[in-house]
């Protein structure tokens, strides 16, 4: 990395939420209610028992705070930082009915992670070896979820990817001000560590036929995403200086600037969080201006309230009720053409002599990914209308008996945490269909008790339970 | 017209001071310099740190330990540190030049000797030259001094107590308040006994023996001397609720009732001395809240006091010392027929159903959660069956929201019926006020 790249990292890519200092964490750690069936603990999607793991840090048990959070979600430590926690955990805690700041979970749970982290805690062993193997296709957050609960069930895996990095978009798309990739390298580093055999570099559909799976393993999981960022299908797509979100931001990640180039104005197109994380750092790598062009009104993006606030005090212009017509430029883009548009009837229409012009020498698109089908399509598994793979939502398992898919592949597009929420189901759902009325390998209880969330019934009142004593 | 200030001056005793607080007998008062920057702050008094005899004591480094609790520190408090370590000779010369710059605060002089008479006629004699206003005998210090015969070992026998008292009373021209110890099983033998043997007043509680830990790293107890501790005193906030009460026994048993108390113990704040006055305490002596930070603590104390004796038209101290301990009785004497019930105000309610686990956990199970019957989801907020509760406060304590929940009285209809009476009456003439569990 060049100077220059250093200091840009060094300055503009600081964490916007620093770790508590331990006295912190400790006070922090003290305001929490212990809210019998805390509704933190129902809007996390892997149903971390969030008041438990902040007890055990104010009685000074990190270790065991780490471990309660981890058997939930197998990407604690990530999700800690990845998490949008103000429309999940954070968001639901009861300090909010009392117009007072929620407990700050995210920073308490990294609290007890990144302790953890620090002294190598390996919290899990692999189960005793129970004579099935699992592929699992896709090494984000969903397959390596499934991977190390299946580990810990006592299947043998072995992981696919296409890449040479693990981790997928919790290595290579995860805002890098909100988590650095050794993160993401800690967390894959503690689950490989029960024992997974891993195939990099390798593209199933491509470089392994699917077919060879279904008969190589017992069963397959899929974790495969999304594919391509969409296209814009508009003319200039093609042009020098355009590029799709996720590439961007994954040069980003690897503090590779060199190819991006240094930008006078950066045009971003789209309306969902990967549009703001592009123009983000899009801004803090360098832009002088970043524009962020959405064709429908503020309201209607798919961007956090709190990640739209975070665009605005980077600097970034938001151009509503633009739809782009094509980019501008001979052999370099120029700049965007768009024509203002209105809503009516939920349609967008656009508004007639209103064209104007952004004048720009980048594009960054971030209008979602296209599904990823072929392989799907290969394996002969049912589809959603959309693309995603359809499962049944209890045991995450698809049309074909063998194979089970989880994260974006099913979801369209959703976060970390859901992935790794998918991923433990399906290690269950699994173990449900492979071995049918095994008892659980010991250790494996408690986790398994987090899918569905230990739900708490209310307490029956006293005259019935004595009417059956 | 302006409303006039009250009037926060106090006679404990005999012993005058311009407002009841007092700085107890202890680190922050173990020199002349520390009292006289007390003084400028506006204390009403100090007990002079324990005053022997030459040679002075030893003390041991590491003396002090504390409980934090939730992340609050100093909710209890421990020392090991004995009496004075500095020569006699020293104190009282400062004691005279303390009384010379501030005559108007009161100097009392705690003493510790062994327990024969000459030895306390010598250093009564000597106080009292160096112009102490009183003298605390301590009969309190658990730790140390007690195992040579001093301090709680003195304190803990009625008969010594009455002894060296009089030792005291034989000699002393100023009032003499004993401190007595909380370490015994009823702390009005020891009251008794100072009264018998003339004590002018009685100051207490002292610390309570204690042990404050174990370190689970190295596996020694906490606070230790190199690895080895000895049992402390024990005091600071935690323990004022153990204060109050032998505070409010001496107030009312019949044969100490009206001897005059300063009290001591957790006393951290105006209010807190607000409440060991109401018991029946003229002054109030303080340390671990000064120790927990600094002398200027003072002034809110003074300004807190005369801001609530004012709001209640207080004019001075004697409208409310010691209103409050004739409601402190027995139990026999508690009317059965009281009843109240908890209340929940769903609008305060922010759902952490702490009340409803509690209750139905460890309480009387009277507080249920409604469920909608969608997906056997339920309302956050709990109610409380009112007709099963027992009116045992616990979900008024638990409630982290103020005036969320609340205990209203209840009208039962029934005339007061104590248990005393209903013994007397052969055990009849008792209405259920609340559901009884019948197995």
């Amino acid at each position: 990395m060049d100077s220059n790249s250093r200091k840009i990292f060094q300055e503009n890519f600081k964490e916007i939420h620093p770790p508590l200092r331990p006295e912190e964490a400790l006070v922090e750690a003290n305001r929490c209610l212990y809210c019998y069936d805390a509704p933190c603990v129902k809007a996390c999607p892997t149903h971390i028992e969030i008041p438990r793991f902040i007890k055990q840090i104010a009685s000074g048990d990190l270790a065991g705070s780490a471990k309660t959070i981890l058997e939930a979600n197998a990407f604690g430590h990530s999700c800690a930082r990845a998490c949008p926690v103000e429309v999940l955990c954070e968001g639901a805690c009861v300090y909010h009915d009392w117009q007072e700041k929620p407990i700050s979970i995210a920073l308490l749970q990294r609290r007890a992670t990144d302790e953890a982290n620090l002294v190598g805690l390996e919290p899990f062993e692999p189960g005793p070896d129970n004579g099935f193997s699992v592929a699992v296709v896709g090494g984000g957050p969903a397959g390596l979820a499934c991977a190390s609960y299946l580990r810990r069930l006592g299947y043998a895996v072995t992981l696919f990817d296409r890449e040479k990095d693990l981790g997928g978009l919790n290595t290579h798309g995860i805002a890098e001000y909100k988590m650095t990739q050794k993160v993401s390298a800690d967390e894959i580093k503690r689950i490989l560590a029960l024992g997974v055999t891993v195939k990099k570099g390798v593209e199933i559909g491509r470089d392994a036929d699917p077919e060879d799976l279904l008969s190589g393993f017992d069963a397959v999981f899929l974790g495969i995403g999304l594919g391509e960022t969409k296209r814009l299908g508009i003319p200039g797509e093609t042009l020098r200086g355009v590029w799709d979100a996720l590439s961007f931001i994954r040069h980003v990640k690897n503090r590779d600037l060199k190819p991006l180039g240094q930008s006078e104005c950066t045009v971003i197109i789209g309306g969902g969080n990967t549009a703001i994380d592009a123009a983000t750092q899009a801004k803090r790598t360098g832009a002088a201006r970043v524009v962020l062009a959405y064709r429908r009104a503020e309201t209607d993006m798919s961007a956090y309230e709190f990640e739209r606030a975070l665009a605005r005090t980077d600097g970034v212009e938001f151009l509503l009720n633009a739809a782009p017509l094509r980019v501008l430029g001979k052999k370099k883009a120029e700049g965007v053409e768009f024509a203002r548009t209105a809503v009516k009837n939920g349609k967008v229409i656009e508004l007639r002599g209103s064209r104007i012009t952004v004048e720009c020498d980048r594009v960054i698109k971030a209008v979602g990914q296209a599904k990823q089908i072929s392989v799907a399509k290969t394996l002969g598994l049912e589809l959603r209308p959309d693309g995603r793979i359809a499962v049944d939502p209890r045991t995450l398992r698809s049309s074909h008996s063998k194979v089970f898919a989880g994260g974006d592949a099913i979801s369209g597009g959703k976060e970390v945490v859901n992935a790794a929420a998918d991923g433990k189901r399906a290690a269950y759902g699994i173990e449900k269909t492979l071995r049918p009325g095994a008892a659980l390998p010991p250790g494996n209880e408690y986790w398994v008790s987090t899918i569905e969330g230990r739900r708490v019934a209310p307490i029956p009142p006293r005259s019935e339970e004595m009417a059956h004593a | 017209m302006p409303k006039a200030t009250p009037d926060l001056s106090t006679n404990c005793a005999g012993i005058k001071s311009p407002n009841p607080f007092w700085l107890a007998s202890a680190p922050p008062t173990n020199s002349g310099e520390q009292i006289m920057r007390a003084f400028e702050y506006g204390w009403g008094g100090a007990v002079w740190k324990t005053l022997g005899q030459d040679p002075p004591v030893i003390n041991v480094t590491s003396r002090y330990g504390s409980l934090d609790v939730g992340g609050s520190k100093i909710a209890g408090f421990n020392n090991i540190e004995l009496i004075t370590d500095r020569p006699l000779e020293d104190n009282l010369k400062e004691m005279l030049a303390v009384k010379k710059r501030f005559g108007d605060r009161a100097v009392i002089a705690s003493l510790m000797v062994p327990c024969e008479r000459q030895a306390w006629h010598d250093i009564t004699a000597k106080v009292m030259d160096a112009g102490a206003d009183g003298i605390e005998l301590n009969f309190g210090c658990p730790h140390g001094m007690s195992e040579r015969g001093m301090g709680a070992a003195v304190g803990q026998v009625p008969e010594y107590v009455k002894m060296v008292t009089e030792f005291v009373k034989e000699k002393s021209s100023i009032p003499v308040l004993v401190k007595l110890t909380p370490n015994v099983a009823d702390v009005r033998y020891a009251a008794r006994a100072a009264k018998a043997g003339g004590a002018d007043g009685v100051s207490l509680i002292n610390t309570i023996n204690s042990l404050m830990g174990v370190n689970l790293d190295t596996l020694t107890p906490k606070f230790a001397v190199g690895g080895k501790a000895a049992h402390g005193g024990y005091c600071g906030p935690a323990v004022k609720p153990i204060a109050l009460n032998m505070v409010s026994q001496i107030a009312t048993d019949p044969e100490t009732k009206g001897l005059p108390i300063s009290g001591i113990g957790g006393v951290s704040t105006w209010s807190d001395a607000a409440e060991f006055m109401l018991l029946g305490s003229s002054s109030v002596q303080l340390c671990t809240a000064v120790m927990h930070y600094g002398f200027r603590i003072i002034e809110d104390l003074n300004a807190g006091l005369e801001n609530w004796m004012a709001g209640k038209g207080f004019k001075t101290l004697s409208d409310f010392i010691g209103v409050s301990a004739p409601n402190v009785t027995e139990w026999k004497h508690l009317n059965l027929h009281h009843k109240t019930v908890a209340e929940i105000d769903a609008k305060k309610c922010i759902g952490c159903q702490l009340c409803y686990v509690a209750c139905n956990d460890t309480a009387h199970q009277c507080i249920a959660v409604k469920s909608n019957g969608k997906n056997g989801t339920s309302s956050r907020v709990p109610y409380v069956v009112q007709e099963d509760c027992v009116g045992c406060n616990l979900c008024s304590l638990v409630c982290p929201v103020e005036g969320c929940i609340t205990m209203k009285p209840v009208e039962t209809g029934h005339k007061p019926l104590t248990w005393d009476e209903y013994v007397k009456n052969g055990m009849t003439g008792y209405k259920e006020v609340y559901k009884r569990v019948h197995g």
